[in-house]
């Protein structure tokens, strides 16, 4: 069931990791498919020294505490890995240079964090654009349904590629007003950036993996100059989507600088889909792992939202994000993280920790008290949660509904590389039906 | 062994036999019947309520119903579960015997019960002229139907509302006539709005945003009377200063009083601040011993904190009255061993002229404040409250998300004030005076009071150790 035997991870366990071990091994692509137990090994030091620099939080409590501190910073210039991740423009576009540099909401303070989320928020979501994602409704139910009818006659399924990324990348395509004929060539800037730049585990600096960060730079250069042409046209031309609107709009904050607007499409654009593809496919994978769980949750329907939270929980598609660094020394849990380390805060591991969970491995759709970071905490609260709440949890209940008989082809699947947005790569299903 | 199944005996015995008698039928009233039925409770259960309503949601009161967004008799509470409860609503509870262990009421009815929770809340205090009182266009706020007469009149665009007093309903009420579009004078008597629970430099904030939309915000003053036409609808009011306004409607919200009244002579130590009780919501007699089979949540109930140094607290909040309920229902059916503390960080909101206000901990018992996150003048700001270096209290305006970081320090007395913020510091991180009034002087009752330590303490007795050394004394009435 798991990429190693059970007795193989309980040998390697034997060996007294260290902090920097266990992280290491929870990073290792070939763990991909379960870092969960070196993550257990991790969290025996809830706020460790996992390398050089870098703070890696695994105890809940750590965690929510750090989460809010405003001596913990997201403005990724801060961070020691800010060269690492930083992507610089083609020399020969020299035009292009400010762009795509500026700061995303995820990776900025207050108060410009502050306002570029107000400035994004007020055409997604209440007060001021409340029927954005309600409107989405009908459109999701019709993208999942036509997937599965594509699917009539045959009996095996790629839950990734044929059922759980063409929903969200149509949606967010359609919201921000980025062209969905474009989404083959956008599709691939994206996985060369996850799988080159969000690597944080030691195949990174391997002469593969630093050949994967070259082409991902390379290709979300690429990305940044596509989402330019995008942002400038919106100001030449106006139109009724999300990105242009925030570009044109004079709202109690005026409106945003074209390279912010720049960089936060790229931001909108990846974590609009990407996890919720990951949340989708994972939701399949657990509730066909669990015996008796597909059932129940057909029966029982009134329990997906709920069932769809504790996959985020158990199965965090945002593992971390290695944004944040701290801005004093400060101290927790018995540790100090001096001023100037990176510091992860590990929500999947969080999220499995026994003195916060009951029985924490355990999938339980009837857990009550379920207060995961599966969307983050704090000011950087998953931004399009209340979208891709939505959509996973329609697209969980539709496959419920009309899959018949699905069972796991091969557990675990296989993984994308990225440690920090993890989920499988492909996930392939047998089936008897789909139903009507 | 023999005692221990014979307790065991006793506790499925009552279970399953047992009568209890809550009087109370709002927020803490319902949750502590929901708890009771989660436990395993299966015996009879009665629901005591003067008012006529199911239990409701009073927060909207203020806001969303006075806005005609919601009606007033649209606020039902959402039911966590079937309580299977016998409802006396419209009957008010006017007496308790604990000789005989019943509970009297109104209409001549006694229920008798063997345990009892006492969640009566709290009446807005009337306008003090009675004659004044029933002029046509006098209102309170606290009921259901309260919001439902109030609603009507601000629909039928008077002229001028008056509203006296500024606490947080008084100030919600005029955030809601100036989005009516309503001229409204606000009079209060403190030095600014909010200055019981927030003091006078949050107060200024407050002020300048009450003025900023429109308010006809006059402090330091008090009126004085009112004055009829010939049908005996409110006209005029006469200030303290010597003005005199033309008003339509007038809001007189003073603050509240505590339901404790029916009480009186049960041998309870209960009185102007409430109904004392230990952390696990037992009752105290009037000798300060504490009682087996008497329980009290929500507003009215008073118990030592231990963040607050054990003094008596009470908490005229929201989220007081859901957790109180429910630890005083499980209390009620627990031993000793299973017994669990109500030890609540206070929280609070408030929605007014477009901000958010939220707060955590206990305000008035710091006496320094510090500006730390955000911007005064953008109303988007964090600030923290001190007392001899360690943080009690924090409140946010359009900053919420940041209370989870202040209420993790006020919950472990960390050090104040709190280190400076990496970014978005609002000043120089200097405490300076919170500035909150003096609590002998009758204006601006806070929606929690530290009530010292004694629970028989009929007489109120407000002692604040380091102002005043002599030891100056308010008797309520």
């Amino acid at each position: 069931m798991q990429s190693k035997t059970a007795s193989a991870v309980a040998a390697e366990l034997k060996n007294r990791m260290t902090p920097e071990t266990a992280y290491a091994e929870a990073m290792k692509f070939e763990n991909r498919a379960n870092p969960y137990p070196f993550f257990d090994e991790l969290r025996k030091t809830p706020v460790a020294r996992v390398a050089n620099g870098i703070y890696a939080v695994t105890g809940y409590r750590e965690l929510l505490a750090l989460a809010h501190d405003p001596r913990v910073s997201s403005d990724m210039s801060h961070s020691p890995l800010s060269a690492r991740l930083a992507v610089e423009a083609p020399a020969e576009a020299d035009h292009m240079k400010a762009y795509g540099k500026a700061k995303t909401m995820i990776t900025s303070d207050p108060p410009e964090h502050d306002r570029m989320r107000r400035q994004a928020m007020r055409h997604f979501g209440p007060p001021h654009t409340p029927d954005l994602i309600p409107k989405m409704e009908a459109d999701i139910q019709r993208l999942c349904n036509q997937l599965l009818d594509k699917a009539k006659g045959k009996t095996r399924l790629d839950v990734v590629d044929d059922y759980a990324y063409p929903v969200p990348v149509a949606v967010i395509c359609k919201i921000l007003g980025v062209p969905l004929k474009d989404e083959p060539t956008f599709h691939a800037w994206i996985h060369d950036f996850m799988a080159g730049l969000m690597d944080m585990g030691p195949e990174a600096a391997t002469e593969e993996g630093k050949a994967r960060a070259a082409k991902g730079k390379e290709s979300t250069a690429a990305l940044m100059q596509y989402l330019t042409e995008l942002i400038q046209r919106f100001i030449r031309e106006p139109g009724e989507s999300m990105l242009s609107k925030m570009v044109n709009d004079d709202g109690a904050d005026g409106r945003m600088s074209p390279q912010e607007a720049v960089s936060n499409a790229g931001l909108l654009l990846i974590a609009g889909h990407d996890s919720t593809v990951n949340t989708i496919s994972h939701c399949v994978l657990t509730v066909l792992r669990n015996p008796g769980a597909f059932e129940l949750l057909r029966s029982r329907p009134s329990l997906i939202p709920a069932a769809v939270e504790e996959v985020l929980r158990v199965e965090s598609a945002v593992q971390f994000f290695p944004s944040r660094s701290a801005l004093a020394d400060i101290e927790i849990a018995g540790t100090v993280i001096p001023k100037g380390s990176a510091v992860f805060l590990m929500y999947g591991a969080a999220n499995r920790d026994p003195s916060r969970f009951p029985d924490p491995n355990k999938f339980d759709p009837e857990r009550r008290d379920n207060e995961h970071f599966g969307w983050g905490s704090g000011i950087h609260t998953c931004f399009g949660g209340p979208l891709a709440r939505l959509e996973v949890n329609l697209a969980l209940e539709t496959f419920l509904h009309r899959v018949k008989n699905p069972r796991l082809v091969v557990d675990p699947p296989p993984y994308r590389q990225s440690n920090v947005f993890r989920g499988p790569q492909h996930l392939l299903i047998d089936f008897d039906r789909i139903r009507d | 062994m023999k005692t221990a199944a014979l307790v065991a005996d006793l506790v499925t015995e009552f279970k399953t036999h047992g009568r209890i008698v809550i009087v109370g039928a709002s927020l803490a009233g319902l949750r502590a019947a929901e708890a009771l039925r989660d436990e395993g409770f299966n015996g009879s259960l009665t629901i005591i309520g003067d008012e006529k309503h199911e239990p409701y949601d009073r927060p909207p009161l203020s806001k969303q119903v006075l806005k005609g967004w919601v009606r007033a008799d649209h606020t039902k509470l959402p039911r966590m579960r079937k309580v299977d409860a016998e409802w006396r609503l419209g009957v008010a509870a006017t007496g308790l015997d604990r000789q005989t262990k019943q509970v009297r009421l109104a209409n001549g009815d006694q229920v008798p019960f063997d345990r009892l929770l006492i969640a009566t809340g709290v009446r807005s205090r009337p306008w003090f002229n009675p004659k004044e009182a029933t002029l046509e266009g006098v209102f309170t706020l606290r009921t259901s139907d309260d919001s439902g007469r109030l609603q009507a009149a601000l629909a039928a665009k008077p002229g001028r509302v008056l509203i006296v007093g500024a606490g947080f309903i008084g100030s919600e009420m005029a955030s809601v006539c100036r989005e009516l579009g309503l001229a409204v004078t606000v009079a209060e008597r403190a030095e600014a709005p909010l200055v019981g629970a927030l003091g006078g430099v949050i107060g200024d904030i407050a002020a300048a945003m009450q003025r900023d939309h429109g308010v006809d915000l006059r402090t330091g003053v008090s009126v004085e009377a009112l004055e009829g036409d010939a049908n005996g609808h409110v006209r005029r009011a006469k200030l303290s200063d010597g003005t005199t306004l033309d008003v339509d409607v007038v809001v007189a919200s003073l603050g509240s009083i505590r339901n404790t009244e029916w009480l009186d002579g049960a041998g309870l130590a209960t009185g102007f601040w409430g109904v004392a009780c230990d952390a696990g919501c037992r009752v105290f007699d009037i000798n300060g011993v504490v009682t087996d089979s008497i329980f009290v949540a929500g507003d009215i109930a008073r118990a030592p904190h231990a963040l607050y140094e054990y003094q008596f607290l009470a908490l005229e909040h929201w989220d007081n009255a859901v957790f109180g309920g429910r630890v005083a229902g499980h209390n009620m059916v627990s031993l000793e061993a299973d017994r669990r503390p109500h030890l609540p960080l206070p929280a609070f909101w408030s929605g007014q002229f477009g901000v958010n206000i939220k707060g955590v901990g206990v305000g008035p018992f710091g006496d320094e404040i510090v500006i730390t996150q955000g911007s005064i003048k953008d109303r988007r700001f964090a600030a923290a409250y001190g007392r001899r270096g360690r943080i009690v209290a924090a409140v946010t305006f359009n900053h919420g998300k940041w209370l989870e970081y202040y209420g993790a320090l006020i919950e472990r007395s960390a050090p104040f004030p709190p280190p400076p913020p990496g970014y978005d510091q609002a000043g120089d991180m200097k405490p300076i005076p919170a500035r909150f009034p003096d609590p002998r002087v009758p204006t601006g009752v806070p929606d929690v009071v530290l009530t010292g330590h004694d629970p028989n303490e009929r007489g109120a007795e407000y002692r604040p150790k380091k102002r005043d050394p002599v030891g100056a004394t308010k008797h309520a009435a």
